[in-house]
């Protein structure tokens, strides 16, 4: 596989894709767009006709019962399925305005932009250093030695992981913490510097004191970065998103401002859910 | 029935299985013990004969009686050092590919293959070097390798077909299957996410697989290695058959050699004299040994690496 880095295949619009009335000057103009997005296992329909757009620089919460398809969605949207076997998509998803799927798109420079952080922290087992180095080796970022320190060490300024891992860069990561563990990985990703973090159920193998620094964390990140986070908690995602939408049996039930679908939404489904009477 | 019967009967079976896993496991020790016990006793006329030197004499003369073993420990080391340099970046090239690549089928179905080349009984492995490989030893590779690689002193000299370098080919082609079989199953052992964490990251397939699961299951890779080693170093059979058992040390790996376990399989049935029968006994001594530092060296390296966590 070739990686071009001269000129990014994914290409940046020059013109602002279907402008849907006042979203083309609101301070989110849509990052990713689906259009009728439908994923299937085999002959198993996992999402059907998924229509949403998200706004950059905000947070995207996706909830739902479990196996609505939440992680599906957010997985093509890096297109994370591609390695599963015997998966088919069709629709459309564009980032920036340009088709992901097309023919020809170099799906490794893609990762790079669309960041991802997994449920299970999963570090590799190599130092805390190398573990954030390791993004930023693969796609040759680094000019130099100390470049390579520096932007390790922003990353992890970044995640919030500094100050509890500067003394203990070269010793293993398997050695911390589960919250430092999946602010590591954090960390990790954001040394490729990538414009959209996905993050599915980031917090939900954490204790509440974890749980909150990462929460925090995101409320930071989406000044720099478009966040997409796949939560089982609706709490969670009443506290940090701004846009939630909501899934049920592969299908995109409603998507509204937070504060709306958890108190005024439009359908009796989310309703019944966010309530808590099924779910 | 009183609950205190009822638990006193299962704390009776807790102990009786206690015991009998307490009794195979020190059988096991024993066996062990009285292997090196009888290895020992047996080879004490030698032992004492030659002393030290026994390890470095180059003579073997049943005749006169003088015994050293070092032809023997080396074609051993040799032969076994020529299997792993091939077999090894085989292995675990074939086992990348079947783990990582292949499409789940036809994988499995080539794994079933090999699994069954590991079945094969050695002597047929010796016979397909003596029909096969020997002749076309003798009339290609060795000629080709010694006009290219000439000037080097392994590749020179007669080709006879029958040597180290054929019976390190032969022994490398059955440790083949070992290291595949074991390599596949630690590759895909390794969790999802590991490889998920790779490509999100913006990794190649094949960065992924070098950088990351590779690194991952590095520790069950030795384990293949030394397992192939162990397997190769003991083998007496297919070595016999190809490496022409003739007791002297040689640079080349062209010329006839001779390796521990495949003199012990020749001569002991012909060892008359009290010492040639207690020299191929400390031969086998000396063989014992040397597979229990290949082990012991495995396990070291398994938990100095496990201790460490990292290996960048």
């Amino acid at each position: 596989m070739t990686r071009v880095t001269a000129s990014p295949p994914i290409a940046r619009p020059r013109v602002e894709r279907h402008a849907t009335g006042a979203e083309a000057e609101s301070p989110h103009p849509v990052k990713i767009a689906t259009e009728r997005v439908s994923l299937f296992y085999g002959g198993k329909q996992a999402l059907h006709d998924v229509t949403l757009d998200i706004g950059s620089n905000q947070v995207t919460a996706l909830i739902g019962p479990s196996g609505c398809g939440k992680s599906t969605y957010l997985r093509t949207l890096n297109r994370m399925n591609d390695i599963v076997p015997k998966t088919r998509i069709a629709g459309r998803v564009t980032l920036d305005g340009a088709d992901i799927y097309a023919a020809g798109v170099d799906v490794v420079a893609l990762r790079r932009r669309v960041g991802m952080v997994f449920q299970r922290s999963n570090p590799f087992p190599k130092s805390n250093f190398d573990n954030v180095a390791y993004g930023i080796r693969v796609n040759r970022l680094a000019s130099s030695r100390g470049d390579l320190r520096e932007r390790v060490e922003a990353s992890l300024r970044r995640a919030a992981l500094w100050d509890e891992v500067k003394d203990r860069l070269h010793e293993s990561a398997l050695a911390l913490s589960g919250g430092q563990q999946q602010r590591l990985c954090i960390a990790r990703a954001l040394a490729v510097q990538p414009d959209v973090l996905l993050m599915d159920e980031p917090a939900s193998a954490l204790d509440p004191i974890a749980t909150q620094r990462i929460e925090e964390l995101i409320y930071e990140l989406k000044r720099d970065y478009t966040i997409v986070i796949v939560t089982h908690n609706m709490q969670q995602a009443a506290r940090v998103s701004d846009v939630t939408a909501f899934f049920w049996l592969g299908k995109l039930v409603e998507v509204a401002p937070t504060e709306q679908l958890f108190t005024n939404p439009r359908e009796k489904l989310t309703d019944d859910y966010v309530t808590g009477r099924f779910g | 029935m009183p609950a205190g019967g009822w638990r006193a009967r299962l704390r009776n079976g807790d102990e009786v299985a206690h015991l009998m896993a307490l009794l195979f496991g020190l059988t096991l020790a024993l066996l062990t013990t009285l292997v090196a016990f009888e290895l020992v006793v047996n080879s004490s006329l030698a032992r004492h004969r030659f002393g030290w030197s026994f390890l470095t004499g180059q003579t073997w003369d049943p005749v006169a009686d003088q015994y050293g073993a070092a032809p023997f420990i080396y074609g051993t080391v040799v032969t076994s050092a020529i299997a792993l340099i091939v077999a090894v970046p085989l292995g675990i090239g074939a086992a990348l590919f079947l783990a990582e690549l292949a499409p789940r089928r036809i994988s499995d179905a080539l794994t079933l293959v090999i699994e069954l080349l590991a079945a094969v009984p050695s002597v047929v492995y010796g016979l397909i070097g003596v029909a096969v490989l020997v002749p076309l030893m003798r009339q290609y590779v060795q000629p080709a390798l010694q006009r290219v690689a000439g000037s080097i002193p392994v590749f020179t000299g007669p080709a006879y077909g029958v040597g180290y370098l054929t019976a390190g080919l032969v022994l490398a082609i059955m440790i083949v299957p070992f290291i595949v079989s074991v390599v596949r199953e630690v590759l895909l052992a390794v969790p999802r996410e590991q490889r998920e964490a790779a490509l999100a990251l913006g990794s190649t397939r094949w960065e992924s697989t070098a950088r990351v699961v590779l690194p991952y299951a590095r520790l069950g890779v030795f384990g293949a290695v030394f397992l192939a080693l162990g397997r190769a170093l003991g083998e007496t059979m297919a070595v016999t058959m190809v490496i022409g058992n003739r007791p002297e040390i040689s640079a080349s790996l062209f010329a006839p050699g001779y390796s521990m376990a495949a003199v012990i399989a020749n001569e002991f049935t012909e060892a008359t004299g009290n010492l040639y029968l207690h020299a191929l006994v400390e031969i086998g001594l000396v063989l014992f040994l040397l597979t229990m530092i290949v082990n012991a060296f495995a396990r070291i390296l398994i938990v100095v690496t496990t201790r460490r966590g990292t290996a960048a």
